[in-house]
């Protein structure tokens, strides 16, 4: 019972860091229909430039604050720069331009930062909480409140603000959104801002626990696709679930089949789950328009 | 006499693969020049099941570390010859494209992407993991294909790395010369018909399961070949033939140039291939400049360079 609840609170600490990803893929799908493949980059980011705002002597919070607004205007100098002038071409074009921009920017990190594993402190030291028999750290107490508090922030944007509904309006039917006075270039800009943002927390949340450097970007892009996917494309509930669902799922394989195949568990349950469900556990059912 | 657009594109690649060794300084040109066909060759493959199909893969390379593990695995515990390793590995390949594209080619868009993307990955997994078997991560050795001393025999004396550039040239062009005759024959016509519009390609009869399926078999055993030749112009692989990035760099390549043609696909293939060689003099930068310039081609050239660059010049010509 123990090993369980370890397995379960590392399942869902790695897992709510894949949520934040996959919600950042989620809110730049629903503005743009882009999936942005430098998600995991602005993951990346976060956590390299608190690392270097804090030895240049910024304390912890200030330089994760830094370390969010910097990556934010990235997320808006992508869209001014690559995404707004590709306007209309086709989305695998897109794609390319986003993977492209993930490459630049990790090229772009390694000149300016280094090639070495970085570290930041804990935010409240490093003493485990013994908790039903298992530990935890109290970093995967932040991480996960992290996560919540997106999920909640995002839902309340989404359905009590006005701004919140005219991006949902633009991901319904853009030109609709636009005939009734929805700056659709602002709206895309406020999503890739959004989403930026919500990555680098990720990263700053996450880099006490597994250390960040210039090149982790792509890995937890992948995860945070497949977790968006695994929940349906475009929900942030869904990215919620799948991201945890994800964690969980590693975690166990990991656990208790072999840590060498946790991903393969993760991949081959998306692969089931799609099969039987094509728009994933919350997707909504699309028609094809003929 | 009327040439037709197919004549004409496999004129292009074969005056490309003649005249390009006049201008090469030193043989390491021919191993870039090699590589360069053996990607065209995978990027091809994508063109049918992209550009014709209008599928999205992003774990072909599964297929390409299926095809070269095959070249260093089935000589040792089969004993068989390389030659036929590199067969059975494109005939396994079209098994398991099979068996996976079934279920998988139900999804759509970035749903088959993400499918395909799981397949990859286990390709992947499995080869670095099961050590005793696949070497591991560091790779394991492959035995030479033995052509060349056949040719030497036979009066036609090549260096290793001129072998290996007409060898994959000219495997670049059949694989291009199927290419281009399934474009135009029934089976092509039903693909370009549900790439338009799958529901209206079902109502005129299509069978859209069983071609997507075709498209994707086709287009695995291509990538299989395509890694069966990286093997045995190394000599030696690593799981990295069927990682991710791989998998990524095909549909890139096919992008970049231009996903609804071959020739388009081939020279996407040259770009991604030559940059990287030549962007190592800027060693610091050699990133940023790679993802530079997808980002401004992407911008530039939304359908890719080749269709871009063909447009202007019809344009021009009116």
């Amino acid at each position: 019972m123990p090993e369980l609840m370890q397995f379960l609170f590392s399942g869902v600490t790695v897992g709510a860091v894949y949520a934040l990803v996959a919600l950042g893929f989620t809110i730049i799908y629903n503005a743009s229909d882009v999936v942005n493949f430098a998600q995991g980059e602005f993951a990346m980011l976060g956590g390299m430039i608190a690392v270097f705002a804090v030895s240049a002597g910024m304390p912890l919070p200030l330089a994760a604050v830094v370390a969010i607004i910097v990556t934010g205007l990235i997320g808006i100098g992508l869209n001014k720069l690559a995404i707004e002038p590709a306007r209309g071409a086709p989305v695998v074009s897109l794609i390319i331009i986003t993977i492209g921009a993930a490459i630049f920017i990790k090229g772009a990190t390694k000149l300016i930062f280094d090639k070495q594993l970085h570290r930041l402190p804990a935010f409240s030291g490093d003493t485990p909480i013994q908790l039903m028999g298992a530990t935890i750290l109290p970093q995967s107490l932040w991480v996960i409140a992290g996560a919540i508090g997106v999920f909640i922030g995002l839902w309340l944007f989404f359905t009590r603000t006005l701004i919140g509904r005219a991006v949902l309006a633009t991901s319904n039917n853009r030109l609709a959104a636009q005939l009734v006075g929805i700056n659709i270039k602002w709206v895309m800009t406020l999503a890739f801002s959004l989403s930026a943002a919500i990555g680098a927390l990720a990263g700053v949340l996450i880099t006490p626990i597994t250390l960040t450097s210039y090149d982790v970007g792509i890995a937890l892009a992948l995860k945070g696709f497949a977790a968006a996917m695994l929940g349906g494309m475009g929900n942030p509930k869904g990215a919620l679930v799948g991201g945890i669902v994800l964690g969980l799922l590693e975690a166990m394989t990991a656990g208790y089949i072999s840590s060498q195949y946790k991903d393969a568990a993760a991949f081959i349950v998306i692969l089931m789950v799609l099969f039987f469900m094509p728009q994933g556990l919350f997707g909504l059912k699309s028609t094809d328009r003929v | 006499m009327r040439i037709s657009s197919k004549q004409i594109t496999l004129l292009v690649l074969l005056a490309l693969i003649a005249v390009a060794p006049f201008f090469f300084p030193s043989s390491f040109y021919y191993r870039v020049g090699a590589l360069v066909f053996i990607n065209g060759l995978a990027v091809v493959g994508i063109v049918i099941l992209t550009g014709y199909a209008g599928q999205i893969s992003l774990g072909h390379a599964g297929f390409a570390g299926i095809g070269a593990y095959a070249c260093a695995l089935a000589p040792a515990h089969l004993g068989i010859h390389v030659g036929l390793a590199a067969i059975l590995g494109a005939l396994i390949s079209a098994v398991i494209a099979y068996l996976v594209g079934r279920p998988i080619l139900r999804l759509h868009g970035y749903y088959l992407g993400v499918a395909s993307l799981g397949f990859g990955i286990l390709v992947a997994m499995v080869l670095s993991n099961e050590g005793q078997l696949t070497g591991g991560p560091d790779g394991i050795a492959v035995n030479d294909l033995g052509l060349r001393s056949v040719l030497n025999d036979m009066g036609l004396s090549l260096t290793n790395s001129e072998f290996w550039y007409a060898f994959s040239g000219l495997t670049l062009v059949v694989g291009a010369w199927l290419a281009l005759n399934l474009y135009n024959s029934p089976t092509g016509r039903a693909w370009r018909a549900l790439h338009g519009s799958e529901v209206a390609a079902r109502t005129v009869g299509v069978d859209v399961a069983r071609l997507k399926l075709q498209a994707f078999v086709i287009s695995a055993v291509y990538a299989s070949i395509a890694g069966s030749l990286l093997a045995l112009q190394n000599r030696f692989i690593t799981p990295e033939v069927a990682g991710f990035m791989h998998s990524i760099e095909m549909v890139t390549m096919a992008v970049l140039g231009g996903v609804g043609s071959v020739l388009g696909a081939i020279f996407g293939a040259i770009i991604l291939t030559v940059l990287p060689q030549a962007l190592t003099v800027f060693a610091e930068h050699e990133m940023m400049v790679l993802g530079l310039v997808m980002m401004l081609v992407m911008i530039f050239m939304r359908e890719g360079v080749v269709p871009t660059l063909l447009r202007f010049f019809r344009g021009r010509g009116e």
